[in-house]
């Protein structure tokens, strides 16, 4: 056991990279900010080579085996990073050139950092500096979007952050109560004989944290308004990163729990929640993106089946990792487009897009139709390989429960989808969009994004199996 | 080989997709040529067909895709796939021929169809069950477009039903793969293995429950009764290019699906539920029949008799599944009629679509009443028309007519009560006799004044299809030496 920091040399990179782009920002002239962003993107690419080096290495531990460096780690911090690069590029249009420029790369960096500590965690006490490090920035992320929506979303999000950081610790101390330690090995070693009622409260406790940060049921209830509220730039970034940390971080914790408490079955049942709550509420919504935060409410659910059966399914942490890998290019498509065309707020404003900007729209289909798992997407690869291992894992129901939730989800984004393609343009309507379309402008750094990223959620499909190998 | 002729019209869908200075003209035409290209390299396939050993598949192609779930890209071809291979080719051909009138953005509809092409091609040579089912969910993709794009009425209403619907089944089918996955050992996705392996076979309720799994899905797509709700609104709104290769090729995946899924990897549970699927079978062709007598527009008439016809198929392949006795010679001539039904089905009703597209193209509505006396002002329309009616409801001489005598030559021998599904076939001959007399016969009045016979991109490509199934209707041996040995491997396979 040694502490062997270079080990974390990606998570430094990110946090020195954010360290930077803060103090820099505040020696730079409001039109040369954009050298800070050259700087995160520098810390973010550094971040990914690191990682891959690392990956290509065996598993092993950092910090007196608080910290696990496996594939698990390995693949979350370079979803995590190239992520947020995708999220950098939607800045590009957004950020440029404001007052909050600089500050806002280095809590996206800041964040990145904490979710991949978190998905790293070996060790209470770690998962809970990751947790914090995650969730602060994310409170002040959203706060930056001035208006009446950006104050209530921020305050929605800090208090239930609060509250379940609370929890989170609660569980903690519980944990540890019954334990004796902190470390993952140790836990799984000594809890089998702790008494069940005060494992299962532990476990519920740390796992509300962790869906906070994952934006999961019963703790989702800040993601529609952050996703609503929230300027573009952000709402991809806190629908899309967090969950890449809280998903892997919960997977981890999954594994040290003892057969004694049915942590099987709950997480199953949290599954079904979210993806069924997430779905239910989305269906109403008319604002795209908070249609599509509720959408990711629902694929927290979806992406919590494997860890389910972890332990139980070869397929279990493959196939988790795949699916955030597709669902994190996929979201931040779809959430791109919304940035491209700012000023479309309603579902009915994309009518005609597609005679109007053909390969937006396109990108906008491959999208949502990826988010519901058309194949050749890359959800489609994660949602095919999650249900089979759920099935695979002894919950056949898990499967079906993910099979019918797809079918309804296709229904929302289909609202979406529809007028967008649709055929027919109407009357004064038409006129009145064509006058508008003339005058309105997509912005070219969202709109490459959302092709850049629609065309890879295809490609992270198509070569599903060249990325198997590197992952299983 | 394979393979070229599946991406080849992906290609060039990209192509055209993503050229938007192309003219009009060009794009057209390099639909035409494309899709021409296509159909000659299947018949070069074709040629160098030779049956393969029962069990395998011709013209094999296997790489790894997800190693993970062993799910390969494996194609192949054999008697029951490469008719409806060439088929599909044929169909796509008509319709890029037929679409050179095509005034809506014909670029855009070119690249969506030569896409929808090679989806509807990769479906039927897949050899691997995640394969197939990335091909099945595209084509339903792709159609969805098709309709809300070029479609009229209440083509967006349509179209939503038409998806979600069709999504249903597909889920389903995902299941029922899943299923099969789960339970064959080693675990793998790949058709001939799970073939060979038949999982599930000892254990008859789990069986059971992905055989009703993969048969809902298939029920949906083919669509049998009570499944085709979706049907007959998706083909009244959709242009009739997408309504020719909705009827002649999409819901060929369905009874395809049948044969090549379901019947040869779960035979026990398709045994123990063989009657059933007979009975759905006769409800669908008698019930779908009546509905049809019953209709007024043209084009939900042409499309319930889609679900009669399907119904044909359905019982001649529930009927492979009676095992008893010496029959099975009788079975394998009805599992012979089904895939031949499927080809004569798609030309047929192919054509009569392209048709009813040109009623909605000159006059706006597929209201027979609104029509009378066409023949006078049409008579190459009348002619085709009556030639395409005549093959649909099986007049001896066209395809439709090889197709039927096989399916109840064999079903009446193995089960004589499927003789009930006769009742059929005669009021199809009266709905087609009836839907002729009121358009094409008596004084030229309504919508029939001034209207323009067939321009020759219509008439050759609905011309074409109509002279193949003559073509099957007089000599069928080209096409039944394929498929025979094909269906009688498929009767082997069910009776294990």
């Amino acid at each position: 056991m040694q502490m062997r920091p270079l080990l974390m040399l990606p998570e430094m990179l990110l946090f020195v990279g954010g360290l930077v782009a803060l103090l820099g920002g505040s020696f730079l002239a409001r039109d040369r900010q954009w050298v800070t962003r050259v700087v995160a993107v520098l810390a973010l690419v550094g971040s990914i080579v690191a990682s891959v080096f690392a990956l290509a290495g065996d598993p092993t531990t950092a910090f007196e085996g608080t910290f696990a460096v496996d594939t698990g780690t390995g693949v979350a911090r370079i979803v995590a990073a190239a992520g947020t690069l995708l999220v950098l590029a939607l800045a590009g249009d957004e950020l440029a050139g404001t007052a909050r420029e600089s500050e806002t790369y280095a809590l996206l960096l800041f964040s990145t950092t904490g979710t991949l500590v978190l998905a790293g965690a070996q060790d209470l006490i770690v998962l809970m500096t990751g947790f914090l490090l995650a969730s602060i920035p994310l409170y002040a992320l959203i706060g930056l979007a001035r208006g009446p929506r950006g104050a209530e979303a921020a305050m929605k999000a800090y208090l239930m952050g609060a509250l379940f950081g609370i929890v989170l610790m609660l569980g903690v101390t519980i944990l540890y109560a019954v334990s004796g330690s902190t470390l993952y090995p140790d836990l799984a070693a000594t809890l089998a004989d702790a008494p069940p009622a005060a494992v299962g409260a532990g476990l519920l406790g740390v796992l509300a944290g962790l869906l906070f940060e994952a934006g999961g049921v019963p703790a989702h209830f800040w993601v529609p308004d952050a996703a609503q509220g929230s300027s573009g730039t952000v709402a991809a970034f806190l629908t899309t990163v967090p969950k890449i940390g809280a998903l892997v971080g919960i997977y981890r914790l999954a594994l040290a729990m003892p057969d004694t408490v049915a942590w099987p079955l709950l997480v199953a049942l949290l599954a079904i929640a979210s993806m069924t709550l997430g779905n239910l509420a989305a269906y109403a919504q008319q604002d795209p993106r908070r249609l599509l935060g509720w959408s990711t409410v629902s694929q927290v659910g979806f992406l919590l089946v494997p860890v389910a059966v972890a332990g139980r399914a070869s397929l279990a942490l493959p196939s988790l990792l795949l699916y955030l890998a597709g669902y994190t290019v996929t979201n931040i498509a779809a959430f791109a487009v919304t940035c491209a065309l700012p000023r479309r707020r309603e579902l009915a404003a994309y009518r005609g897009l597609s005679r109007e900007r053909p390969w937006l729209a396109l990108a906008l289909a491959v999208a949502l139709l990826g988010l519901v798992g058309t194949p050749p997407t890359a959800v489609f690869v994660g949602k095919l390989t999650t249900a089979t291992a759920a099935w695979d894992g002894g919950m056949a129901w898990l499967a079906v429960a993910v099979l019918v939730n797809t079918l309804v989800s296709l229904f929302y984004y289909l609202r979406w989808i529809a007028p967008a393609f649709s055929s027919v343009d109407r009357g004064q309507d038409a006129e009145a969009r064509a006058g508008q379309a003339a005058t309105e402008v997509a912005l070219r750094w969202s709109a490459r994004t959302a092709q850049g990223a629609a065309l890879l959620s295809i490609a992270l499909g198509l070569s599903a199996g060249l990325i198997w190998q590197a992952i299983d | 080989m394979l393979s070229l002729i599946v991406f080849l019209p992906l290609a060039a869908a990209l192509v055209l997709g993503s050229a938007p200075r192309l003219g009009d003209t060009v794009a057209r035409w390099a639909w035409v040529v494309v899709a021409a290209v296509d159909l000659a390299l299947v018949l070069g396939a074709w040629a160098r067909y030779s049956t393969p050993e029962p069990g395998g598949l011709a013209l094999e192609v296997k790489a790894r895709w997800i190693p993970g779930v062993d799910s390969s890209y494996h194609v192949g071809v054999d008697g029951l796939s490469l008719p409806l291979v060439a088929m599909t080719a044929v169909i796509f051909l008509a319709c890029a021929v037929y679409g050179l009138r095509e005034q809506d953005r014909p670029r855009l509809q070119a690249a969506l169809f030569l896409f929808l092409q090679s989806v509807s091609l990769g479906l039927f040579v897949s050899a691997d069950l995640i394969l197939f089912f990335v091909f099945f969910d595209l084509a339903i993709v792709g159609m969805y477009f098709v309709i809300a794009g070029w479609g009229h009425e209440n083509s967006a209403r349509s179209a939503l039903k038409f998806f979600l619907y069709t999504f249903l089944g597909s889920l389903a089918l995902l299941a029922g793969f899943i299923g099969l996955y789960v339970a064959a050992s080693p675990h793998t996705f790949d058709m001939v293995e799970l073939t060979r392996a038949m999982p599930l076979s000892g254990r008859p309720v789990a069986g059971g429950l992905v055989l009703a799994a993969i048969l809902l899905g298939l029920a949906v797509k083919t669509p049998t009764v009570p499944f085709h709700t979706w049907l007959p609104p998706a083909h009244t709104d959709a242009p009739a290019v997408g309504s020719a290769v909705l009827a002649a090729v999409l819901l060929k995946m369905g009874t395809y699906g049948f044969i090549r899924i379901a019947m040869p990897m779960l035979p026990a549970a398709w045994r123990s539920w063989a009657w059933a699927i007979v009975v759905v079978g006769v409800v669908s062709v008698v019930y779908a029949a009546l509905v049809a007598l019953a209709q007024t527009n043209l084009k939900r008439m042409v499309a319930y008799t889609s679900v009669n016809h399907m119904g044909y198929i359905v019982l001649a392949v529930g009927v492979a599944g009676l095992v008893a006795g010496d029959t099975a010679q009788a079975r394998s001539i009805a599992v012979t009629g089904a895939v031949t039904q499927m080809v004569s089905h798609g030309l047929v009703t192919g054509a009569l679509f392209l048709l009813a597209g040109v009623l909605h193209d000159r006059a706006g509505t597929y209201e027979m009443g609104a029509y009378g006396g066409l023949a006078g002002p049409a008579p190459r329309l009348a002619t085709l028309f009556a030639v395409g009616s005549f093959a649909s409801l099986g007049l001896p001489g066209l395809s439709g007519f090889i197709a039927e005598f096989q399916i109840f030559t064999g079903s009446i021998a193995a089960a004589p009560v499927t003789a009930v599904a006769l009742v059929g076939i005669l009021i199809t001959a009266g709905l087609f006799l009836m839907a002729l007399q009121r358009i094409f016969t008596g004084e030229t009045a309504g919508a029939s004044v001034g209207f323009p016979d067939l321009h020759w991109t219509e008439s050759s490509s609905v011309g074409a299809l109509l002279l193949l199934s003559l073509a099957i209707g007089v000599l069928p041996r080209f096409l039944l030496d394929v498929i025979e040995p094909a269906a009688r491997t498929a009767v082997v396979l069910v009776g294990r």
